[in-house]
């Protein structure tokens, strides 16, 4: 019996085998070997606290080559440094692309980098994946075929806010804080989007510049306006310094700020936790320090992964669980790219995910991509602030804003 | 310093414009990248020579050419991307913007010096990304997102790549400035500017008009910055705020003070250098990680440093200065002392050694 399972086996792999041989295709960048994965980070510079993100791949990948790598190929990871700097970007990635002939470029960092590469990767044909950059513009297949997200997009992000503010708030008057570059104004679209002929229930829109020293005027000015919807666009200083604010003001709106400063350590703390309390906003990551996921299988093997592969680095910074996710995703996006390691394939298999779940995102939370939809993560949670915690409330938000 | 010998110009002027053509024969030698590459030297060896006239020849620091070189590229990039004015015309208007405003920030500077100059240079090279993120101008220049440009295309249908046109341009547009900058310093005008940083009191005795002098000698080094900040844009494709950040205009001090104070040829030393430095300070401090085995985690800044002081201890007058002293100990070495030498040497020698402050 064993033996003819045996037999029936081997001639089934014989068989397989010359098609397998036959499909073995590869572009520039790929071999039997190895695949070339390029990056750029801010390493150094005003952005280095991203730099815990490459560091984290580049652990990851090693993790993988140690366990055998994808398909028995290893992949290896240069990394280069582009301090945040875009025409540094430019020729960091053409060093990569022209140079060491990179496979692809993954998870290139910076709305700014990656805009000055965007047309450059797309005229080279070399896959731009998993950027990490909230932008909406990422997911533009029709035009840039070879660019791809990851998170979920601040446009998509405020479309949720938008909805849920009007589901929940009797006569809504919205005010709106922020920050008043790309990424703020990313984020007034998406809500002017999801309000939808509600549009006119946005009462008063204040900015801010980054480097402003701080945003009280800003809030005094949402205050008089009479909202009682505060929707808060901004980065954690300001949203840290916009909460303890309303507080001192004694102004209670229905307070929604945005997923880029959910760091309890970073912004709830220095808010002050009494002031924050009751505070929306929507997440798709788990956090590490959330009690809650103490149990969980994700976390407890990124926490034993964390202790064996980056000894010593601050399990706190949320840049390691969102790098250690990513690179989970590129590592499946390899392995379904089997022995047809052509870019064109390895587009085709990131646009192919249908509800793939990636450790750490939040239960609930999958992958999905098509050709036409560049943005694998569109679903979000919203979590209220209470006590010294967030807590999740309300289901698993979807929002296709393509 | 010696003039540049002319024969050794000829041959590295026509290297400069033959080995390119090499790019279809042998491509992976000279690759696209590496032409690419020496285009950004290029545009830093002329940004370099921007501040050398100010620095080097005329005596006044700036550690605020980044801003210079950033107006450059703007002009250049809203001339392209608002008016559709051909990449090759926003040179001298680039140019023409940044004299003017670097004749106007040459008035107050002129109440400024030494190390208040340095400061307030330095103000204005971390100030420009902001005015470039302000919400007035943002209509155009693109705030934060900044702007998309396309790369120039070869002329008159020319059988070049992208990537040889983009040298060709860059390569033209050095040996014009350098020709020019030769020409301004080995004139009536070059000769104040250098007494001047000699000595200003005795300057001003002679008649120079040091108002005059300086203000328009600030406006030139801002032009010519601005042209290679013109340059980058074209070279680029892209221009950001966050391109132009203060190690911008540290950088080109250093490739100033690396390749030669009060040198042409120092320029382009000193461009070449950085641009090399800066590419590479990343694989030099993995390679010191992973293959010397050391248990630091040097930045790629760190080892800019520490070769910085290297160089500073080595060749204390720039590679281009410390060049010369080589030839000229090992000559003496050969011929033993040459009396008639002496005396030369010296008298060229303040050009290169007084403007240490």
């Amino acid at each position: 019996m064993r033996r003819r399972t045996f037999v029936g086996g081997a001639s089934a792999a014989l068989l397989a085998a010359p098609a397998v041989l036959a499909q073995k295709k590869y572009d520039e960048g790929a071999s039997d070997t190895e695949i070339k994965l390029g990056n750029t980070n801010p390493y150094s510079g005003p952005a280095s606290a991203y730099a815990a993100i490459g560091k984290t791949i580049d652990a990851y990948f090693k993790a993988v080559n140690d366990a055998g790598g994808v398909n028995g190929r290893k992949i290896k990871f240069i990394s280069l440094d582009d301090g945040y700097v875009p025409s540094k970007t430019v020729e960091m990635v053409r060093q990569m692309v022209e140079g060491d002939k990179i496979f692809a470029l993954f998870q290139s960092l910076g709305t700014p980098c990656n805009t000055a590469i965007h047309k450059y990767m797309n005229q080279k044909k070399v896959p731009q994946l998993y950027v990490a950059t909230g932008a909406s513009k990422w997911g533009d297949p029709k035009n840039f075929p070879w660019t791809m997200g990851f998170q979920p997009d601040y446009h998509t992000e405020a479309i949720i806010y938008a909805k849920h503010a009007l589901a929940n708030a009797k006569d809504p008057k919205i005010g709106v804080l922020h920050q008043n570059d790309d990424y703020g104004r990313d984020y007034l679209d998406g809500l002017k989007q999801g309000l939808g002929k509600d549009v006119n229930k946005i009462v008063k829109i204040v900015t801010f510049e980054a480097t402003d020293p701080t945003v009280d005027s800003q809030i005094i000015q949402l205050k008089d306006s009479g909202a009682n919807i505060f929707m808060n666009f901004s980065g954690p200083k300001a949203a840290a310094q916009g909460i303890r604010k309303a507080a001192d003001l004694n102004w209670k709106p229905a307070h929604y700020l945005n997923n880029v400063s959910v760091s309890v350590a970073a912004v709830m703390k220095p808010a002050g936790f009494d002031n924050a309390q009751g505070v929306i906003t929507a997440s798709y990551l788990m956090d590490a320090t959330d009690k809650q996921w103490a149990d969980n299988a994700e976390m407890k093997a990124w926490s034993a992964w964390m202790d064996k592969h980056m000894p010593g680095a601050n399990k706190a910074d949320a840049n390691h669980v969102y790098g250690y996710a990513v690179s989970a995703l590129m590592t499946e996006t390899l392995k379904r790219c089997g022995d047809n390691l052509t870019r064109a394939n390895l587009m085709k298999q990131a646009a192919g995910f249908q509800k793939y779940r990636v450790p750490l995102l939040l239960p609930g939370i999958l992958v999905n991509t098509s050709p036409t939809d560049f943005y694998p993560i569109q679903a979000v949670q919203l979590q209220r602030f209470k006590g010294e915690t967030w807590e999740l409330f309300g289901e698993i938000m979807h929002a296709e804003s393509t | 310093m010696p003039p540049f010998p002319k024969k050794w110009l000829i041959v590295l002027l026509v290297l400069g414009f033959g080995i390119p053509l090499l790019n279809p024969l042998m491509p992976d030698v000279v690759s696209s990248y590496r032409l690419f590459l020496v285009s950004t030297m290029i545009i830093a060896a002329i940004a370099v020579l921007g501040l050398n006239l100010l620095t080097g020849f005329n005596g006044q620091i700036s550690l605020g050419h980044g801003a210079f070189y950033a107006v450059g590229a703007y002009a250049a990039a809203i001339l392209m991307d608002q008016y559709d004015v051909p990449y090759y015309a926003t040179l001298p208007i680039a140019a023409v913007i940044c004299f003017v405003v670097g004749y106007l920030f040459g008035q107050p500077a002129l109440k400024l010096e030494g190390h208040y100059l340095a400061l307030a240079t330095f103000a204005l090279a971390l100030s420009v990304p902001q005015i470039l993120k302000y919400k007035w101008l943002e209509g155009i220049t693109g705030g934060v997102q900044g702007i998309v440009l396309s790369k120039p295309e070869p002329p008159f249908g020319l059988p070049l790549s992208e990537d040889q046109w983009l040298y060709y341009y860059c390569f033209i547009v050095m040996v014009i400035l350098f020709w020019i900058s030769h020409n301004i310093l080995n004139s009536r005008s070059g000769r104040a500017m250098m007494a001047i940083r000699d000595y200003p009191i005795a300057a001003d005795t002679m008649g120079i008009n040091l108002r005059l002098y300086k203000t328009v000698t600030f406006g030139i080094s801002a032009a010519i910055t601005g042209i290679a900040g013109a340059l980058s844009a074209s070279a680029i494709a892209f221009v950001a705020p966050d391109s132009f950040n203060i190690f911008l205009s540290i950088k080109f001090l250093i490739g100033l003070v690396v390749g030669g104070i009060g040198s042409l040829a120092g320029c382009v030393v000193g461009g070449i250098f950085y641009v090399l430095v800066d590419n590479s300070a990343q694989a030099l401090s993995t390679f010191i990680k992973n293959d010397l085995g050391l248990q630091f985690d040097l930045s790629a800044y760190t080892v800019f440093g520490i070769l910085l002081i290297a160089l500073m201890y080595m060749m204390p007058m720039g590679i281009v200065g410390g060049v010369y002293a080589a030839m000229r100990s090992l000559r003496r070495g050969s011929k033993g002392p040459a009396p008639s030498e002496r005396p030369a040497v010296a008298a060229s020698k303040p050009a290169a050694s007084r403007q240490g402050h």
